[in-house]
């Protein structure tokens, strides 16, 4: 750890917790729950691991993030805004029309915003791409990938995997955010897709599990897949859907659920 | 008729561009015995990618290295290029706003021996529901290189019917070919035929010659580009001879036959023939065979033009 201890990592995932409620909150409905597996996981990246400039969004050699789970960005925009990309104004026009913050992830409306996502599976692959572009630029910043378990279920993940390990992309770093749900209920009931460990060690990647809330298991692991010398490496996270969000925490529908602004605002009074 | 197969100036001039560019690199997802690039990865290997048999993350992957500065050529047959890449290209590809350049090997009936699975009668269609997509469609290997170079310098992303077999040189490597806009082959007062392809754009001329001697006099347009349309010279030729023909191998819906109609629909209510598929599937057998079965021949540019023409007049 370079900058921030874990007290104050935690600080700063209470209010990326607290702007995205109140931004999904604002508009009444929105992708509640895999926007609060990840918080943990953006704080880290974007207050300590990630080579960035919010002054300069577009700064060559930087470090680079997709978030192939598109549909959580809202948790990433709060993230952004708090970083200084974009004024924090921007949070209550989230998906309205014309906004710069659309439901799933735009690179070319929102500043930070690394790579284009939003239809399932297809992120991974794009950063197997800017991997191999940093690559030919003699480039070693890292590129990280965020999929959804659920997204797991799609078959190009697995096509991916396949090319990053025999690609040997050791700058790509891979997260699973594993909430263990799905739209239509428990990833175990709709389509299991454990065990993730031996998957992603089957096709060749590093492969840690750790606690997803868990700052000092977060950085520990991201530490050790930057020393990979020839593998990519996948980073299971053990989350829960809705984390920290008294309404929607565990809650099989938070997938994308309708609440009110006085629910937001409570709920954010709860997280202190 | 060029010294060279078609595939072999697609991976010669990749390899033109690639020595004055470093960002341009090929993508292959195991078809690279077809399409011919192995000299390209020979001589830059490091900038050559082959994802075995996986279209789709071929696609994905390519967007990501176009968001990385690079400008991507990803082949495979038209079939899995349209058909099963079509979401990665239309959300991480297109929709990204990135620089991919996607081609579609084997149009049409040209896919011979792979029969029907392989055939893509419908890509073009496809495609050209993309937004702001340029698709283009060589009739042969001066074209070819040309447009390539064009498609190269373009930015956004594009996509290639490419004919791989094939020498055919209709153009002098002085010929202006220009991405974007079609090109008069032949002069006429009577008939205007649009042609787009390696198979096609030869049968227009050859139905030309024909009705030459039977005293009607055509205007010959090899439409390489299907989107963006040339709108301007149709309906140039749309108002000089007042009835068209479009031709393509591909099937009739959705393709340049359409795109022509939809156009004059709105511009210049005009009668169009078409000779291409209809709705139909692909199946196996020699090109000469698959011509005369979808009936993608010069007797019937002849006869469909004998067809507007009574309409012209009627």
């Amino acid at each position: 750890m370079s900058g921030m201890d874990y007290k104050e990592l935690e600080q700063k995932a209470k209010e990326i917790r607290k702007k995205t409620i109140d931004s999904i909150g604002f508009l009444g409905v929105g992708h509640i729950g895999g926007a609060m597996s990840i918080v943990e996981l953006l704080t880290i990246l974007y207050y300590e691991k990630m080579n960035i400039n919010p002054k300069d969004p577009k700064m060559k050699d930087r470090d680079k993030l997709v978030l192939s789970k598109g549909h959580a960005g809202p948790a990433l925009y709060s993230t952004l805004a708090m970083k200084g990309y974009f004024p924090e104004e921007w949070l209550h026009t989230l998906n309205k029309g014309g906004t710069n913050l659309p439901s799933h992830c735009d690179m070319n409306r929102t500043p930070g915003i690394d790579m284009t996502t939003g239809s399932l599976g297809q992120g991974l692959s794009s950063a197997i791409g800017l991997a191999l572009a940093n690559r030919l630029d003699k480039s070693d910043r890292n590129i990280f990938a965020i999929i959804g378990d659920g997204e797991s279920q799609e078959g190009q993940n697995w096509e991916a995997a396949m090319a990053a390990s025999h690609f040997r992309l050791n700058k790509l770093i891979a997260f699973t955010d594993n909430n263990k749900m799905q739209i239509d209920g428990y990833t175990t009931d709709i389509m299991p897709i454990d065990d993730l460990e031996s998957k992603w060690s089957a096709f060749g990647w590093n492969t840690f599990r750790i606690n997803g809330h868990d700052f000092a298991a977060l950085d520990k692991a991201i530490d050790d897949a930057r020393l990979s010398t020839d593998k990519p490496t996948m980073i299971i996270l053990d989350t829960i859907k809705g984390k920290g969000c008294t309404f929607a925490e565990g809650v099989i529908t938070n997938h994308n659920m309708p609440f009110t602004y006085e629910a937001a605002q409570e709920a954010i009074k709860a997280l202190g | 008729m060029s010294d060279k197969d078609m595939r072999e100036v697609y991976t010669e001039t990749l390899m033109e561009l690639a020595e004055a560019n470093e960002n341009i690199c090929v993508m292959e997802a195991d078809l690279m015995r077809a399409t011919g690039t192995s000299p390209f990865k020979e001589k830059f290997p490091h900038r050559t990618f082959n994802v075995g048999v996986a279209e789709s993350n071929m696609v994905g992957v390519a967007s990501g290295l176009s968001a990385g500065g690079k400008i991507p050529f990803a082949a495979t047959f038209g079939c899995f290029a349209a058909r099963r890449t079509f979401d990665q290209f239309f959300i991480s590809a297109n929709y990204a706003q990135q620089n991919v350049k996607l081609v579609g090997t084997d149009p049409g009936i040209s896919a011979a021996f792979n029969g029907g699975t392989h055939m893509p009668f419908e890509d073009t269609g496809l495609m050209r529901c993309i937004p702001n997509l340029v698709i283009f469609e060589p009739s042969d290997t001066v074209s070819l290189k040309k447009l390539i170079r064009q498609a190269a310098e373009h930015k956004g992303c594009t996509y290639m019917r490419l004919q791989r077999k094939g020498k055919n040189a209709l153009y002098r490597e002085t010929d202006e070919i220009v991405l974007g806009k079609g090109n008069v082959l032949k002069e006429g007062d009577d008939v205007t035929i649009i042609a787009s392809g390696y198979i096609m754009v030869p049968e227009a001329l050859e139905a030309a010659g024909i009705l030459e001697k039977e005293g009607i006099s055509s205007t010959v347009i090899d439409m390489h580009t299907i989107k963006p349309l040339d709108k301007n010279l149709i309906l140039k030729y749309a108002e000089k001879t007042g009835a068209l023909v479009v031709c393509e191998n591909h099937q009739k819906a959705c393709g340049l036959f359409a795109a022509v109609s939809e156009m004059l629909a709105e511009e210049m209510p005009s009668p169009v023939e078409v000779v291409a598929i209809e709705d139909q599937f692909g199946q196996v057998g020699t090109q000469n065979f698959l011509q005369k079965e979808y009936g993608l021949t010069a007797e019937n540019i002849v006869k469909k033009t004998k067809r507007v023409l009574e309409r012209k007049n009627g």
